[in-house]
């Protein structure tokens, strides 16, 4: 594949897009495509595939096992390289994955996890039939859709890919992400308060959220601080310390100050540019943080100053703030250890969310993050998952409404996070009253997580990505990693692009709050 | 400070396998047998290698309640031979209520006492029926330190049963001169249901008192089922009878802190007979949910009524009519109408059907009960698959008939364990030191309706 370069707004150089294929053997794809023991390595199916399904290994002369992770499906019937049809002996056959069919769940369906490792392998919208943009909850984002312009909803298409523009209908199905040239702006300010502190402004208005150094692997992290550079955006610690592999991207991390204070140094606040309170998580509002005994180790421990092998805590609330006052005496401590900081406070979203937030202005914060409570987490109760604090579809606007009341919209800056898997639940999410989003469990996906759940337990994630054990770890190459992150981003800010270009906005800061922009659905 | 209200869970393993979620099947005709066979290194659960030792003990090779969905295996095979797929087995658990979610979730507490915990984010709908329209508030910064979960602060979980005084009254000499109703102290808002069915035998409902005892709680029994060997627990028994065999069962009431009778018109007036036989006994009145329920407790309550246990369907729902209203429902209505004819903190309301898990306790308690009865979820921590054929007379997979007390008294202690752990977690979250505190305290719970109206009321609909 060509090495796509994409242009952004505020820097010389170019975000490159360079494709990153699974890194297992058997990629996952919604269609199966078998070759019986009939093939007679005619090559009939290598010429006619225009997917790239059927490949012809180059040594043998035999026909490889398909890569049918690529293969449109039954939609090919009428195609005139359907090569069902086309093998002159009979030997292929097609059928829905089933393992397709149980993958997933509401939140987060299979044909979502599908297509955002297709996004995070190619940087496009998927070519395969999936519907990439919403999952199927029942509620909040997935029930909310865009009410484009009349006009150009007719070129839409009934097809789920429709929103790339004409219905894709061969392999060089073009995104809109050549569209480099295009004057409409993704880029948001992360300091509005004119305080004399550092305007910081980043070209997509996303950034990565917390996740420690023991709850992920180091690769895991520098893929996704390295891809936070090539966007110009940000990725998060956690709380867990500040390995010193991060040096080389100081000005992309955000650090986090968090209830246990583990691995919280003077230097790591001098370190970075913004620095992240962490109140509470929206996974498990109100509980604090924990990292079970089997994923403490040698060098986790280290880098927080604990023992190896036993549980960690983080308390539930900070110990030291029981006011808005006390508060601001936070905010104030690390204004005055790092001049140039901003700072971002990072909440749940319990039914006064909207007085926390005023709070958190008048104690100095730059940023309001709301973590909602359908957001992703290393480890947490579920119960608390599913019952404690509202989805942040609920939060958004009543936070944003009450700035706006309060007069001090125009001076804050409102991130949102948990719970939001696509492009399109960003731009909703935008449309709600965020200025921006915080992503985490996409990244994770994009690095083809599967959404097991089984990051907190034993040695951790079983694919490499959650763990820190050091033979799980190797399985991830932080390069491989970048690049999948950086494509997804590709993917994502060509559909912010095409949904702005739509509504006629050239910058998604028209976007916020133009919940005009939105329609319920039944 | 009263000591610390603990239950030391004690892992108790399933006599038979469980069901789980996962398994892999592959397709060995294919097999080239090659040396970098996944079964050997790509499953870091071990699971293959446990088949192996099972299939050398002889006993079943039952992977498919260890596979974990990681899907490293079907991903490294090298000719890709192998395939997750769902146990269909587990689909066929329980029903739409009791999910099969619901039911391994339960397993899982009865057999380690602990909080269910996993990563990655929620996965199930926005919002469900029932239960799943609340979600419980958090306090962010404001509250003082209450982190009962690790430790420092005590939240109480503790309620009283029976009637309360609105005040109490003192002559010139500072005696207490009001007549003061008996009541108990339980250290959980909840007590044990009588079972709807189950392939029940007496260690079955020995074990249950066991437990009840163990905790501090009380079990309902119907007088009918109560035998000796039950004796030494009878200060945690409830027997349920109705008015009419008092005389019949006067020995165990004689005995019992609280009894049960069933609803019938004039109750008030037959429960007379059971005080007279126990002056200290306390008497709760079964009265079925059911479209006059919110004007029979209201009439309970102000003619004298010290417990009313409002009972559901199985699954929470109304026992008559059609369109059936919801537990929670019926016991906010109930709850606020007691509060508006100033009854309220009079009676003790516990409500029981279609309490599953523990978020579903926190949330009764929300919409206005003071605690629960709770059934099935005992049964199931006994293994029980939800399968009903003990309905029909047909043997229960699991036997539950021969459990001993020595595994039915832990499962149990293990499955309440876990769930006043939850209780706390939600009340911590909130900043409440105590429970009592959350009886009807709307206010720390968000309701999907309002919630919807708040944020979406304003966004066009779809035509």
């Amino acid at each position: 594949m060509d090495i796509m370069k994409i242009k952004l707004e505020n820097r010389p150089d170019y975000v490159e897009i360079k494709e990153a294929p699974s890194r297992f053997r058997n990629a996952i794809g919604k269609y199966k495509v078998r070759r019986s023991l009939q093939c007679i390595n005619c090559g009939t199916c290598v010429q006619s595939c225009p997917y790239g399904v059927h490949v012809m290994h180059k040594n043998t002369k035999r026909v490889s096992r398909p890569k049918d992770y690529k293969c449109i499906g039954f939609e090919c019937q009428n195609k005139p390289f359907y090569c069902i049809d086309k093998c002159p002996v009979n030997a292929l056959s097609l059928a829905i994955n089933p393992l397709y069919e149980t993958f997933g769940d509401y939140r987060w369906t299979s044909d979502l996890i599908l297509s955002t490792w297709a996004q995070a392998e190619t940087g496009k919208i998927p070519h395969v039939e999936l519907e990439y943009r919403t999952g199927r909850s029942g509620g909040g984002f997935d029930r909310l859709k865009f009410d484009f312009p009349e006009e150009e909803i007719e070129q839409e298409g009934k097809g789920a890919r429709g929103q790339g523009g004409k219905e894709g209908t061969d392999a060089n199905h073009q995104s809109p992400i050549t569209n480099h040239q295009s004057p409409i702006s993704t880029s948001i300010a992360l300091n509005r308060r004119n305080d004399g502190r550092p305007e910081i402004t980043i070209d997509i208005p996303i950034y990565g959220g917390g996740m420690s150094y023991g709850s992920v692997s180091l690769p895991t992290m520098l893929a996704r601080a390295k891809a936070a550079k090539v966007w110009n955006t940000f990725t998060c610690t956690g709380e867990g310390g500040y390995p010193e592999e991060l040096k080389d991207y100081d000005d992309y991390v955000i650090t986090q100050v968090a209830t246990g204070l583990f691995g919280v140094r003077e230097e790591t606040i001098q370190r970075v540019r913004i620095v992240e309170f962490k109140y509470a998580q929206g996974a498990k509002p109100g509980l604090g943080g924990h990292l079970l005994g089997d994923k403490v180790t040698k060098d986790v421990a280290r880098m927080r100053e604990a023992v190896a092998g036993s549980a960690l805590f983080s308390p539930f609330p900070f110990h030291s703030v029981y006011s808005v006052e006390d508060h601001k005496k936070h905010v104030d401590w690390i204004k005055e250890i790092n001049p140039k900081a901003l700072v971002s406070v990072k909440v749940a979203t319990p039914t006064d969310v909207d007085m926390v937030a005023v709070g958190s202005y008048h104690a100095g914060a730059h940023i309001i993050h709301l973590d909602g409570s359908y957001g992703g987490t290393g480890a947490a109760p579920d119960i608390a998952k599913k019952n404690i604090a509202m989805p942040i579809e609920y939060a958004i606007p009543k936070v944003h409404r009450f700035l706006v009341e309060e007069g001090i919209r125009n001076e804050m800056v409102l991130i949102a996070s948990g719970g939001l898997r696509t492009a399109y639940d960003v731009a909703k999410a935008i449309a709600l009253g965020a200025d921006g989003v915080v992503i985490g469990t996409a990244e994770m996906v994009a690095l083809e997580c599967t959404r097991c759940s089984n990051c907190e337990s034993g040695r951790g994630c079983a694919r490499g990505i959650a763990t820190t054990d050091p033979e799980l770890s190797d399985l991830i190459n932080m390069e491989w990693g970048a690049q999948r992150i950086i494509n997804l981003y590709a993917a994502w800010r060509s559909q912010l692009v095409e949904i702005l270009r739509r509504f006629r906005m050239t910058s998604i800061k028209q976007l916020r709050g133009r919940t005009d922009c939105l329609i319920y659905q039944k | 400070m009263p000591q610390k209200y603990h239950i030391t869970p004690r892992p108790t393993l399933p006599r038979f396998t469980p069901i789980g979620k996962y398994g892999t099947i592959d397709w060995m005709e294919d097999c080239l047998g090659c040396s970098k066979c996944v079964k050997k290194h790509s499953c870091v659960y071990e699971n293959y290698d446990k088949q192996t030792s099972f299939a050398q003990k002889m006993k079943s090779v039952e992977y498919l309640y260890i596979c974990k969905n990681c899907l490293r295996c079907v991903q490294e095979c090298t000719k890709g031979l192998l395939q997750r797929v769902v146990n269909p087995e587990y689909s066929w658990l329980g029903d739409s209520y009791w999910a099969p979610d619901t039911i391994l979730s339960t397993w899982y507490q009865a057999e380690t006492g602990k909080i269910p915990v996993s990563g990655a984010g929620y996965r199930g709908p926005f919002v469900g029926e029932g239960f799943d329209e609340i979600w419980t508030d958090m306090s962010e910064i404001v509250r003082p330190t209450r982190d009962g979960i690790h430790g420092r602060e005590y939240i109480s979980t503790a309620v009283e049963l029976g009637r309360r005084l609105t005040a109490l009254k003192f002559n010139s000499n500072n005696e207490l001169i009001s007549d003061v109703p008996p009541f108990v102290n339980i250290p959980i808002p909840l007590i044990f249901n009588i079972l709807p069915f189950g392939d029940l035998s007496p260690t079955v409902f020995l074990s249950m008192a066991q437990a009840a005892a163990k905790l501090g709680t009380f079990m309902i029994i119907k007088a009918e089922d109560y035998f000796d060997k039950l004796n030494p627990y009878l200060k945690n028994l409830i027997p349920l009878s109705t008015v009419k065999a008092i005389e019949e069962y006067q020995e165990i009431i004689k005995a019992v802190k609280i009894a049960e009778f069933i609803y019938t018109d004039n109750i008030i007036e037959h429960i007379q007979r059971a005080k007279q036989i126990n002056p200290d006994l306390i008497v709760s009145i079964r009265l079925p949910m059911n479209k006059n329920a919110d004007y029979m407790i209201d009439e309970l309550a102000r003619s004298g009524a010290e417990i009313i246990h409002l009972y559901a369907d199985d699954n929470g729902n109304e026992l008559d009519g059609l369109n059936p209203r919801f537990i929670k429902d019926v016991i906010r209505g109930v709850h606020l109408r007691l509060v508006e004819t100033a009854s309220r903190d009079k009676v003790t309301i516990i409500a029981s059907g279609g309490i599953a898990l523990a978020e579903h306790l926190a949330k009764i308690i929300i919409c206005g009960a003071d605690l629960a009865a709770i059934d099935l979820p005992l049964l199931i921590a006994l293994e029980c698959r939800l399968c009903r054929n003990c309905r029909n007379d047909l043997p229960c997979p699991v036997e539950i008939h021969q459990a001993t007390p020595e595994y039915a008294v832990p499962r149990m202690t293990n499955l309440i364990g876990a769930w006043h752990s939850q209780l706390i977690e939600v009340l911590g979250a909130m900043g409440l030191r105590e429970v009592r505190r959350l009886r009807g305290e709307v206010g720390r719970a968000m309701f999907y309706e309002d919630l919807e109206r708040e944020t979406f009321g304003s966004v066009k609909r779809e035509t």
